[in-house]
């Protein structure tokens, strides 16, 4: 038998697809060096930079799209793309907030993105979620946030700034840590994902354009979280943005990003790079709530999120800890990794990837473990609905210098109806005898008497639905901050709108 | 009042005659038990009034409450008080039974405009139940159905109708795979929810529930019709001689 509540995706709703409508300066489609030196002016960068990009852009012209994802698009035309886009009133000058584009505050306002520092310091997350006996709930005073939002090309405001150079944290846009801390940003930059590591990587590191930088001095534990709100606007164009976060020894940060981006029918690329760094006994949680523009219903739009995120954790018993939620994108291809070096160091990696429609995502992680008694987990979640495809695709690596390295990899699939695919691909390179390396797997489907039986109790099938999606996403939600994880929650049932019905 | 009339109901599934003219109605504060042979059309019974999906119903009609079931979708039927124990209660994995059924009673609360409990008051509600019913305050944490044991589950599908307290019960084979005490437990608790308001439908193979849970009428379903009704009495005739006595009287 079966259940006419599970059937094809129709619509959903995506919130955050409207345009704003500004003046930008935008360049015309089109990639050449003059293009990277053009870029690299704008921001005023010194010649090694420029050079860094240049060598980049070389290399990226000699190289090809990785084949190997289990995912499908027409080739992207790279000539079609503008790769820099920036508001007009933010071309030049200070970046106070009563110098932004009141139309482009609207945007962020839209979102629920507050620029103005003592929003937060009045908001108190309600109690939203119906499970009481969840540890998702309870209302607690909002902690601080500080947050720098990307606008197309360039970061438009950075809050909290103050209170965070007190504590010594240096929380910026990463092409004013280029002028700031030149010597830091020379230092890291591409370290950890090196210029020509992939096509998109060197596509970045030739054009990228903003992005935020973060600096913990040693023995800081960050007195907030801080965030980025990444928000494509700007038509036909690529958002290129990098990030680099540097953590000294015994430090301690807590890092999310968002992004969303108008509804359009031509696909837009997304190509970032996000690099971190842990020294002895720091740890670094980030944390991504992904719901860039997924497309229509019939797969037409929607973003190509082809990112390079990689920690490296250099010191003894450092630890990085991945938490995403990729609910959007047409495409989704991403790997945040981390590479434990460091005797004692721990990776983590959390993640639920939901796919409705027409979307198709291939994530995972890379776990490489070098440094003695290095410790590595990774539970991956992946919903499939509509007629969208999932896959997990995950490598743990553990060299001969590991001694006594261990992993434990989870990979959970859930199906919602039949038209949809979950795939998953676990490499496993053991040099190591000594290493311990287990994986567990499982693949389920929201069943029609599951559905029934929320029914019979008087349940309307889209909400049983959400109610089982957040019930095998719980592990992973429990990893986020207390009200990105409600966020994360209700931005699971958006996405399942019209999942059944 | 008439709460359940079922009249002159045929019901085939994937093409295949199941229910042949079945009728039956209950009246409010009534309890009536439902007893035949295995494949007979019981849990088709079931089923049908609660709307699950791939029941063909060929003809005949049902009214509850005075209104036509065909029409309305399943979790309208629950909000209009239409309850089913299932004879296999399913696992949901993940979703915990505390929320499962905050989920249930505010979709039905909010159906029947009106206010939902706090979120205390019903965990308050909830542990009573569960206490009634020798449950452990652990269940509600864990993932609906998930791991339970045979007789838990069963227990558990109880617990939900005291929470949900519904106008009509139907409750399939409850008592199957019950021990001998959860039997009196869980019949203590389906008495307690009794009232003159309300009615009750069991479904059950073994007389000995009813000798903890009373029935008004005890009917016996073969060939997917009811075959005979009595009182208790026809309940003992069963135990004692079989349904193939009925065949031959
Ligand atoms: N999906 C189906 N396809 C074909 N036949 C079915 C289907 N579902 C039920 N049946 C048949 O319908 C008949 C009645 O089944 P039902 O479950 O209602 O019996 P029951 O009286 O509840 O039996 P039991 O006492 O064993 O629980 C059985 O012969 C069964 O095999
Ligand atoms: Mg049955």
């Amino acid at each position: 038998m079966s259940n006419p509540f599970v059937e094809n995706l129709v619509d959903r709703e995506y919130d955050a697809g409207f345009v704003t409508d500004i003046e930008s300066e935008t360049l015309p489609p089109g990639l050449d060096e003059s293009v990277v030196r053009f870029i690299s002016a704008k921001k005023d960068e010194p010649a090694w930079l420029t050079d860094w990009r240049l060598e980049a852009y070389r290399g990226w012209l000699e190289m090809t799209p990785p084949k190997w994802a289990h995912v499908h698009f027409s080739p992207i035309d790279f000539s079609a793309i503008s790769y820099f886009s920036a508001p007009k009133s933010q071309a030049d000058g200070p970046r106070s907030l009563d110098e932004v584009d009141p139309e482009i505050l609207r945007t962020y306002e839209k979102l629920g993105i507050p620029l103005h520092e003592q929003e937060f310091l009045a908001g108190v997350v309600k109690n939203t979620s119906s499970d009481p006996a969840s540890d998702l709930t309870g209302s607690e005073a909002r902690p601080l946030v500080a947050v720098d939002a990307v606008f197309d090309s360039v970061s438009i405001a950075t809050t909290f700034k103050d209170k965070l150079a007190e504590a010594g944290v240096v929380f910026c846009p990463i092409s004013e840590a280029v002028q700031t801390h030149p010597e830091l940003v020379r230092k890291y930059l591409g370290s950890v994902v090196p210029r020509k590591d992939n096509f998109y990587a060197a596509l970045n590191s030739a054009v990228y354009s903003d992005g935020s930088f973060v600096y913990i001095p040693q023995g800081v534990r960050c007195p907030m979280e801080l965030s980025t709100y990444f928000r494509i606007n700007a038509q036909n164009t690529g958002q290129f943005e990098r990030t680099l976060i540097i953590a000294e020894a015994g430090s301690y940060v807590s890092y999310l990003e968002g992004c969303t981006a108008p509804m359009r029918d031509e696909n837009q690329l997304h190509a970032a790079v996000v690099e971190l760094i842990a020294l002895d006994d720091a740890e670094i949680k980030y944390s991504t709530v992904q719901n860039w523009y997924p497309g229509d219903k019939n797969g037409k739009g929607g973003i190509y999120n082809f990112v390079t995120k990689r920690g490296a954790c250099i010191g003894v018993r450092s630890k990085i800890s991945w938490t995403q939620v990729e609910t959007g994108s047409a495409i989704t291809w991403k790997y945040p990794s981390v590479i434990l070096r460091g005797d004692h160091s721990v990776g983590e990696f959390y993640s639920v990837a939901l796919t409705n429609n027409y979307q198709q995502a291939d994530t995972g992680t890379k776990m490489i473990h070098i440094g003695k008694n290095t410790r590595s987990t990774i539970i991956a979640k992946g919903i499939s609905a509509g007629r969208s495809n999932s896959t997990y695709r995950g490598l743990v690596r553990t060299s001969p210098t590991a001694i006594g390295a261990r992993n434990y990899t989870q990979c959970d699939s859930l199906l919602i109806g039949s038209n949809c695919g979950a795939h998953t691909f676990p490499y496993i390179e053991s040099k190591n005898a000594s290493a311990i390396i287990e994986h567990e797997a499982t693949t389920s489907k929201v069943s029609d008497d599951q559905l029934f039986l929320c029914q019979q109790r008087g349940i309307d099938p889209e909400k049983a639905v959400g109610m089982i999606v957040n019930g095998f996403c719980k592990e992973v939600f429990r990893k986020l901050p207390m009200e990105f994880a409600v966020e994360a929650s209700k931005l699971l049932e958006v996405s399942l709108e019209g999942a059944v019905g | 009042m008439k709460l359940l009339e079922v009249d002159d109901l045929h019901v085939t599934v994937d093409g295949q005659k199941i229910l042949n003219g079945l009728s039956l109605t209950i009246e409010a504060g009534e309890v009536h038990a439902l007893m035949g042979p295995n494949g007979s059309g019981k849990s088709t019974l079931a089923n049908v009034l609660a709307g699950r999906p791939g029941y063909q119903i060929t003809s005949g009609t049902i009214h509850f409450k005075g209104e036509q079931l065909k029409d309305l979708k399943v979790e309208e039927r629950a909000h209009l008080g239409l309850f089913m124990a299932f004879q296999y209660p399913v696992e949901i994995p993940g979703v915990s039974n505390m929320e499962f059924m905050k989920a249930a009673l505010d979709a039905q609360a909010a159906a029947r405009e009106e206010e939902p409990l706090s979120a205390i008051e019903f965990m308050k509600a909830v542990r009573k139940i569960a206490e009634e019913l020798d449950l452990n305050p652990d269940f509600l944490k864990r993932g609906v159905n998930e791991g339970f044991s045979g007789g838990e589950k069963k227990r558990n599908e109880i617990l939900q109708l005291l929470l949900l307290q519904p106008t009509l019960a139907v409750l399939d084979e409850t008592d199957s795979g019950l021990d001998i005490d959860a039997i009196q437990t869980v019949s203590a608790g389906v008495n307690r929810f009794r009232n003159t308001d309300n009615g009750l439908l069991l479904i059950t193979h073994y007389q000995r529930l009813l000798d903890y849970i009373v029935p008004d009428v005890v009917h016996v379903l073969a060939n997917g019709r009811i075959v005979r009704s009595g009182d208790k009495g026809l309940a003992l005739t069963l135990e004692e001689k079989g349904y193939a006595w009925l065949s031959t009287s």
